[in-house]
């Protein structure tokens, strides 16, 4: 049996020592009522040659972006991963220990995070961050009930300009502990109705978030939220789908955000049908004790050398129990280390240089359209990512294929008013002459 | 530690890695967007070449402890080997490739590995329906909580707590107060199980659930389950199972017969995923036929041997996660399931038993065995004999990093005092549990010769013991440039 | 080693009173069996709390506790020192450690609260 060392000669060995004669006796104990009567249902074993020959004819049964030229992002942005990160997450000192409890035994994996930590405080402009959680969208919504914690109130409102997946987390994660959710509109514009989530917000408002840019790809007015943020007794959680905006966009921490959370995909990590991905999670240090999951701090030991452990546990379930600030007990640790290794190989002048590229192409993109007589949906301004009109949208999806091309994502699955629109984004990736291609074909099917 | 960080290597304007050329160069940001919407500072990133990242990173991973380098009995976290097949499989660009959005009929082999690998979890556990999307255990019991809930308000009853025994893991409780629910501690019976009595006491028509580890956290088999499942049922709660402790039954028993409605897997511990150094795991949710029409949406179904996935569930509880799950981590939980079959599954938990009962077996004299009954795959000893010589079981956890073993699992469950909780596992050779038999014995002998030597370890880890109060009381979490190489 | 002029409760909280006004802090014994305290969570001034009600937190590296008060009341007074030195309730429990005043209003409570004798026997005899 693969995995299982044991020789026959072991399990007698081990079987007598224990005053034993067969391996059934170990479950004697067990009840023959419950005790399962015949094998398992489960597909004969297969060898290791085997199964690598069953695992790629499945995996051949897929077709992914390396079959097509996709445009889909909406939350899951296709990125260049700089070769190591792979490299290095294929360690087995990376990806096999547990959560670093006995800090002497786990200084890489603790050294990792308190570095991940620090690059989340700078690409998001916050004092503090934590490990990480498990995606974007559990992020926005432990940071939803962090807000109501601190505020003791029950309410948050949301931009429905945010991820709509999101949003059908937040509402399950808080209503049924009894909390309320609201939304706001975005306006015709893209932007979220920033006059009517002030009407909206009351006394019993925690918190309101919006995520920019917006699920829309449009870059909300941060001033405008920045002065409502200073106008309102209530906290501003922002939240971040698209990482790689930061190395040119305004960061969450200078428009007065109080909690900023984000998705890391687009950092070092491959699309994988949506996961395992990269919950970010921000503040501002004056929360701290609220914030849920794993941080790392530095000390020094017994020598005076400086090392790291995990800080701040009494906030987690492990100690606080049914008092914690959150269930939640793993961090996504590998993807968090592929998100350090991420940005310690591209650097403070590469990062920035790939932030633009996503700008400029997004942009380029959008021009060629115009010239093809393609129209946007939207009139505010964007970062790589915008929704275009269709005459009809699956029909365009449909040709799109044919044509060796995932156009994007169909906007009417998650707002009915946007049944005409299709959802575009534009990364590094993509070079111009295949941009220039998808503007030509967009001419020809847009009014089909 | 000689290794500095990253922030500390390098120097202003160095380069790493072959950046993609910015081939609209002509093109200003300026010209595209408002300056009032640009960052006015650049984010402070590491500026290094790239074998500077790679000898960095390389040489802090050399400093931890793990299963690739060292045994990792670490109890309730079944710390088994990571097949290297699995790891290389589930990175093939078939997968890795595959877009969350793409139409259906593009991912046809994804949906599959979903499909199957929902089926064989519910064989091996004993239920009818399934939900992978769960990132974690502790994600997956909120999510069988809020099933439970939202099976009770379907059923018009809002019932407002859930009864755990106070051996549970810490996730427990915090998982009820997510989900809205008050958390009740029944302290154990005097045999470490659940006491029927208590039980039986705190069951009422509030009860929404009781939530069981089977075997328990002590590596326990809870006999009277059973007699537990009617019981509660009897006032129309729901039995919840924490799945942490499955390896110990695959073939034997099932949690579904044994009378559970709600099992969470830990496809990180029981299924050879790895654990990543504290994730991502797996938590996927398994019930009974009832609860059924709450799972979360997407649930993916086969309709004339297509698979899809179905959104129309008006009971559905909603979504856990943006997606559909830690796909990667399920791709290797069915290549091990593949792997093994029915027989092989078996097998793993017959000889991780095994493994567990022989090192507790030859431990027990030395150190106390609170709750002297067989134990199951893991087994929880006491060190609290050694008080007397000054020694915690911290210094014994310590001592063993020295030895070249990580620790055992240490003050949990917090039922036992200076509990040192066992967990072998079954990929584990005989060589390796002797060897760690040894040098627990050789500790014990020291903490009665030389104390101090305990007191003091670890002696040849990278760092020595670590100041947690000063990491506490005065919290650096992130590096600043003016406070310069410490 | 418990003072005596002090009443108890079984979760190891002390009360001196004075005019009216009860002092309160954690015993020498439960600070011990804490170890050092990292971080002080006071309540609100102001507050109006019923005896046996949770409104702190005392917490070390490795657990939190929660501090209950003696006595029903209003609370008057926070001791803020501990907010920058925690370690006060290791160094002086009974003095400089002190967590909260409150104003008492029932003061029949203190004879429900345990004598230090009882309170040395219930440490002693656990």
């Amino acid at each position: 049996m693969p995995f299982i060392p044991h020789t026959e000669e072991d399990v007698r060995e081990m079987l007598e020592s224990l005053g034993l004669k067969e391996k059934e006796e170990l479950f004697s104990h067990i009840p023959e009522k419950i005790r399962l009567k015949s094998p398992l249902s489960l597909p004969n074993p297969l060898s290791e040659m085997e199964i690598e020959r069953e695992i790629e004819r499945i995996a051949s049964m897929n077709k992914g972006v390396m079959d097509y030229i996709s445009f889909i992002g909406a939350g899951s942005y296709n990125h260049w991963i700089p070769s190591t990160v792979e490299s290095l997450l294929n360690r087995g000192e990376i990806f096999s220990p547990y959560t670093p409890y006995q800090p002497e035994a786990s200084q890489g994996t603790l050294t990792i995070l308190f570095e991940f930590q620090t690059m989340m405080c700078e690409l998001f402009n916050m004092e503090v961050s934590n490990a990480s959680v498990y995606d974007g969208a559990s992020a926005l919504a432990e940071a939803c009930l962090m807000a109501l914690r601190i505020t003791k109130k029950n309410e948050v409102i949301l931009s429905s300009a945010i991820h709509p997946e999101y949003r059908r987390v937040v509402r399950t994660y808080l209503e049924s502990a009894g909390f309320k959710v609201s939304e706001v509109q975005f306006k015709e514009s893209g932007e979220t109705d920033i006059e009517a989530l002030e009407k909206k917000i009351s006394d019993d408002t925690a918190a309101f978030a919006i995520q920019n840019p917006n699920f829309l790809g449009i870059i909300e007015n941060i001033e405008k939220i920045k002065n409502l943020r200073e106008r309102v007794n209530a906290m501003l959680i922002s939240c971040v789908t698209e990482p790689i905006s930061l190395g040119i966009l305004k960061p969450p921490g200078s428009y007065k955000t109080d909690i900023a959370v984000g998705e890391g995909k687009s950092l070092g990590i491959p699309l994988n049908f949506g996961g395992p991905y990269l919950g970010i999670f921000t503040s501002k240090m004056e929360y701290i004790r609220n914030m849920p999951g794993r941080i790392v701090g530095e000390t020094i030991d017994i020598e005076g050398k400086r090392g790291f452990v995990l800080t701040l546990s009494t906030r987690e379930q492990h100690i606080r129990r049914a008092k914690a600030t959150s269930n939640i007990c793993t961090n996504h640790n590998m993807c968090a280390i592929a998100a350090t290794i991420y940005l310690a190989s591209v650097g403070k002048e590469g990062f920035k240089r790939i932030s633009e590229i996503n700008l400029k192409k997004a942009h380029f993109l959008a021009k060629e359209l115009s010239k093809n007589g393609v129209k946007l949906r939207f009139s505010s301004p964007f970062y790589n990512e915008f929704a275009v009109k269709f005459k009809n949208p699956q029909k365009a999806l449909e040709i799109g294929i044919e044509k060796g091309f995932l156009i994007g994502l169909p906007l009417g699955r998650f707002y009915p008013s946007l049944e005409d629109s299709i959802l575009i984004n534009v990364t590094e990736i993509h070079s111009l002459e295949v941009l220039s291609d998808l503007a030509k074909l967009l001419g020809e099917i847009k009014d089909v | 530690m000689s290794e500095k960080l990253i922030f500390e290597l390098g120097k202003s304007g160095r380069k790493g890695v072959s950046i993609p050329e910015d081939e609209l160069k002509e093109l200003k940001v300026e010209e595209i967007l408002d300056k009032r919407l640009l960052r006015e500072e650049d984010p402070s990133l590491p500026e290094v070449s790239e074998i500077e990242v790679i000898r960095h990173y390389t040489r802090l991973s050399q400093l931890n402890f793990c299963v690739d380098t060292h045994f990792y009995p670490l109890g309730s976290c079944t710390m088994k080997y990571n097949p290297r097949i699995a790891e290389k499989l589930a990175s093939l660009k078939g997968f890795s490739t595959l877009h969350p959005y793409e139409p259906e009929e593009l991912v046809q082999g994804a949906l599959k590995i979903m499909f199957e690998l929902g089926k064989f979890l519910c064989e091996i556990g004993g239920f009818d329906a399934i939900t992978l999307q769960p990132s974690a255990g502790a994600h997956g019991e909120l999510t069988g909580l809020l099933l439970i809930r939202a099976y009770h308000e379907h059923k018009g009853k809002k019932r407002t707590k859930v009864i755990i025994p106070d051996s549970a893991h810490g996730t427990n409780p915090a998982s009820c107060t997510l989900a809205g629910y008050r958390a009740v501690e029944i302290k154990s019976g005097k045999d470490g199980c659940i006491d029927i009595d208590r039980l039986r006491g705190e069951l009422d028509e509030e009860t929404a659930a009781v939530m069981i580890t089977n075997p328990n956290t002590l590596g326990l088999f809870e006999e009277k389950i059973a007699e537990i499942a009617e019981l509660t049922h009897s006032v129309g709660a729901l039995l919840y199972g924490d799945g942490a402790n499955l390896n110990a039954l695959m073939g034997i028993s099932r949690p579904g017969d044994m009378g559970f409605d709600v099992l969470h897997f830990n496809l990180h511990k029981t299924f050879a995923a790895p654990h990543g150094g504290g994730g991502p795991g797996s938590g996927p949710v398994a019930v009974k036929k009832e609860l059924e029409p709450f799972l979360p949406v997407p649930v993916i179904v086969e309709r004339d041997g297509k698979y899809h996935l179905d959104y129309d569930r008006p009971l559905s509880i909603g979504k856990v996660k943006t997606f559909y799950g830690n796909f990667s981590v399920m791709i290797k939980a069915y290549i091990y399931i593949r792997m093994m079959g029915a027989e092989g599954l078996k097998r793993v938990s017959e000889n991780a038993v095994l493994s567990a009962r022989y090192v507790i077996n030859k431990l027990k004299e030395v150190y106390d065995l609170p709750y002297d009954k067989p134990p199951m795959h893991e087994g929880v000893l006491s060190g609290k004999k050694f008080k007397e010589y000054g020694v915690k079981t911290l210094d014994i956890a310590k001592r063993l990093l020295d030895y070249g073993f990580h620790p055992p699992t240490i003050y949990f469950p917090l039922i036992v005092e200076e509990a040192i909780m066992i967990e072998p596992t079954e990929t584990e050779t005989k060589e390796t549990l002797d060897a760690f038999i040894e040098a627990m014995l050789k500790i014990a002998k020291e903490a009665k010769e030389n104390p101090q030597l305990l007191k003091e370890a670890p002696h040849t880890t990278p760092v020595r013991r670590l100041d947690e109060v000063k990491a506490a009381k005065e919290p650096i979490l992130r590096w600043k440039k003016d406070k310069g190489e410490s | 080693m418990v003072p005596k002029d002090l009443r108890y409760t079984s979760e190891h909280e002390w009360i001196r009173v004075e005019n009216g006004i009860g002092t309160v802090g954690i015993t020498s014994y439960a600070q011990e069996q804490l170890g050092d305290i990292v971080f002080v969570e006071l309540p609100e001034v102001g507050r109006e709390v019923k005896k046996m009600e949770g409104v702190a937190v005392v917490e070390s590296v490795k657990a939190a506790s929660d501090i209950y008060t003696p006595v029903s009341g209003k609370i008057v007074e926070v001791n803020e020192d501990l907010n920058s030195s925690p370690n006060l309730i290791n160094e002086d429990p009974y003095g400089k450690g002190w967590l909260f005043k409150i104003e008492l209003s029932k003061p029949e409570e203190l004879e429900e609260l345990l004598s230090a004798e009882e309170y040395e026997r219930l440490i002693t005899e656990g």
